[in-house]
């Protein structure tokens, strides 16, 4: 056999499954590892991938957050992404390729800098009606290139189904009313639904409401570890806090 | 009930370093590092806690499975939190991720490892901005890095994002992910314990579990073993979903009764509705129906009814919902998952899908259910991980439970394809042997 040059015939009828990766295209030479001097990178998305490596013992290990660095910028992981990637990381575009099309996230076909939207369609869900939401956000986001919406799977917030991540924003429990509120909100550059956001749920445990009564009221802790340290209204206001900072908690929906 | 876990879980910036230390935060840890790690494992085995991720196995004797000696050893934390119908973890990653931190660092030190990182699905970007904060903030006040408080221990940490695949949660596909590659699952032996992230011995735990960890270290093994039964100490988190009035997470003391968490806490179906099948353990458990309600919720008493506790997640069907259509979205979910490395699965997962939708097209005959549960016997145990016996069990458990009424929506669905094919006959007005098979969408 004639190295890499036998075309493969493939089934025009649908035996090929949807979903998986499309077919190589065998006629072409495959692609070494893009020479730096000729395959220029923009300075910062080379400084976020040059620092993820730096975290691994091995450089390789960096492959998807690169990947997310390029995605960011190209808007996909289109072959000047791919080429860019392997660029700073000396490996071949194939190799991150492979990465690329195995994981839901990284986009491999071509799609302009838009916004996503993942409707979960899975079990809970779809039991409390993310069917019908999916078809209403498909048509409310219908010739909008800039709102890319797909059903996703299990987003891991069955609690507050049917839900969906909006650029990883988490809002519900949706209705299909809802759907044109995002794609304004998206269109108009605003925080979306949020009202509905996840980051402001409080447990639902009716134990922890209990105990939410307490709050305020410091408990022994080493005067090593709290010396120096500053109320916690203040730690309110500090980068990365959670999320039930402004609102209060409810009056628990208890059920004794 | 006292919560361990949800013990001030929506404090205000219960996130932040301050707040996490001024309730007490990080004293397991300083007391764990003044004992030995011997001790440390000691404590972690006598509380014989069970893995909280899904599969159930004492962490303890996970980590004493680890070689001893001066190689390089990895910490993972898996936060790939992707079983259909689970949150838990992203409750605590979210609220508490000082708790995971400490927990984790517990965890390294008992067993002597030095460098760890944390897996976290690429959907929850903002838990995983949380959790990016709270290691900076603990790198900060010395609980992460060189010399952790004076002890001469060390310990880096990572947080590493995923970016959308259900297999990474399984330990080694996430292993393959986290090296930079597709998330293929590795043949085992050789476990994790012996030859894991970049061929060294790794440890792999869930976030609950390691969450759990500063809370055994204060109380003591043996008083954690008090809680919840003999074979499943301990609290659990819970997350119930579906069709019940008040789906979210509850930590609850293993060995209670599925009824008063699904009723009680949950507050059943909406509008007086009856229970008809529900998930005790996440999407890939056989289903239970309404009859098993009283079946104690731990693992070995869900072992004995056929299922599995997994991982915590509890989704409920009321009596409205078809059998059919779970067990299409669910075949669907797994064909779409599979990694596609091994055939069983590959293979079985796509077919199940193919062949339920033929019972919806009405093209489907009454074999079709045997061959279709012969075919979740042929992918159960034959394939590298468990992702294809992940959709097997379930849709096995619902072919056995809800026989009839499969066999009816089968002759349903015939008699309705078969008046459309008549309708389409006559209206194009052609032969019948022209009228063809329906298509399968």
């Amino acid at each position: 056999v004639s190295a890499g040059r036998t075309s493969v015939p493939r089934f025009a009828h649908g035996s090929r499954v949807p979903g998986w990766d499309d077919a190589v295209d065998l006629t072409k030479e495959p692609a070494v590892v893009p020479d730096p001097a000729t395959t220029p990178v923009p300075a910062e998305l080379r400084a976020e991938i040059e620092a993820a490596m730096a975290k691994y013992p091995d450089r390789r290990s960096a492959v998807i957050p690169a990947l997310h660095a390029a995605q960011a910028v190209h808007g996909w992981c289109s072959p000047e992404a791919i080429d860019q990637v392997a660029t700073v990381m000396q490996v071949t575009p194939a190799y991150l390729n492979s990465v690329a099309t195995f994981y839901d996230m990284l986009e491999t076909h071509p799609r302009p800098p838009h916004n996503d939207v993942y409707v979960c369609t899975n079990i809970s869900c779809s039991l409390l009606g993310a069917d019908e939401l999916m078809d209403a956000m498909v048509a409310a986001a219908a010739g909008d290139e800039t709102v890319h919406v797909r059903s996703f799977e299990c987003l891991g917030a069955c609690d507050i189904a049917p839900m969906a991540s909006v650029n990883g924003e988490y809002v519900g429990p949706l209705t299909t009313e809802d759907c044109e509120q995002i794609v304004a909100d998206l269109n108009a550059g605003r925080t979306v639904l949020p009202d509905k956001q996840l980051r402001y749920r409080l447990c639902v445990d009716p134990g922890v409401a209990a105990g939410a009564r307490e709050f305020g009221v410091p408990t022994d802790a080493d005067p090593a570890d709290t010396a120096g340290l500053t109320s916690a209204d203040q730690s309110a206001d500090r980068p990365g806090t959670s999320a039930p900072l402004q609102t209060q908690p409810e009056k628990p929906e208890t059920d004794a | 009930m006292k919560k361990i876990l949800f013990d001030n879980i929506d404090e205000p910036g219960l996130n932040t370093l301050e707040v996490y230390q001024r309730r007490g935060g990080y004293r397991a840890l300083r007391k764990a590092l003044s004992m030995s790690p011997e001790d440390v494992l000691k404590q972690l085995m006598d509380s014989n806690i069970r893995g909280r991720g899904g599969a159930g196995f004492p962490m303890g004797r996970k980590v004493s499975f680890l070689p001893h000696g001066d190689m390089q050893k990895y910490l993972v934390c898996n936060a790939d939190e992707s079983e259909p119908g689970t949150f838990k973890d992203r409750e605590i990653i979210q609220k508490s991720p000082h708790m995971l931190i400490e927990g984790l660092v517990i965890g390294a030190y008992a067993g002597q490892i030095s460098e760890a990182f944390i897996y976290i699905r690429g959907e929850y970007q903002l838990q995983a901005d949380i959790l990016e904060a709270a290691i900076a903030e603990a790198a900060r006040a010395g609980y992460i890095g060189e010399n952790i408080l004076g002890s001469g221990f060390d310990l880096s940490l990572v947080l590493h994002r995923g970016a959308g695949a259900y297999i990474c949660g399984e330990e080694t596909g996430l292993l393959d992910s986290l090296e930079g590659k597709r998330g293929n699952p590795r043949l085992k032996p050789p476990f994790p314990a012996i030859e894991g992230l970049y061929d060294g011995p790794t440890l792999i735990n869930n976030v609950e579990t390691l969450s759990t960890v500063p809370y055994i270290i204060s109380m003591g093994g043996e008083q954690y073993a008090q809680i919840g039964t003999e074979g499943s100490t301990g609290t659990k988190l819970v997350s119930v979903s579906g069709d019940v009035l008040r789906p979210g997470n509850y930590e609850i003391e293993l060995g209670i009764p599925s009824r008063e968490l699904i009723y009680g806490l949950a507050g059943g179906p909406p509008n007086g509705r009856e229970v008809k099948f529900w998930f005790p353990g996440g999407s890939s458990s056989p289903v239970l129906t309404k009859d098993e309600l009283d079946v104690p919720y731990d693992f070995d008493s869900m072992a004995k009814a056929g299922t599995m506790l997994g991982s915590g997640a509890i989704i409920v069907a009321d009596e409205t919902r078809s059998v059919l259509d779970t067990a299409i979205k669910l075949a669907k979910f797994y064909a779409h998952e599979s990694c596609g490395k091994c055939v069983p699965c590959r293979e079985g997962t796509n077919w199940t899908h193919k062949m339920l939708m033929r019972i919806k097209s009405g093209e489907a005959t009454p074999m079709d259910l045997d061959i279709m549960a012969s075919i979740q016997t042929q992918i159960i145990g034959n394939c590298l991980c468990v992702l294809g016996d992940a959709m097997a069990m379930p849709i096995g458990s619902m072919i056995e439970k809800f026989r009839p009424e499969l066999e009816a929506e089968i002759e349903v669905a015939r008699a309705r394809a078969d008046a459309a094919a008549i309708e389409d006959v006559v209206a194009l007005g052609v032969a019948d042997e022209h009228a063809g098979p329906i298509p399968v969408h």
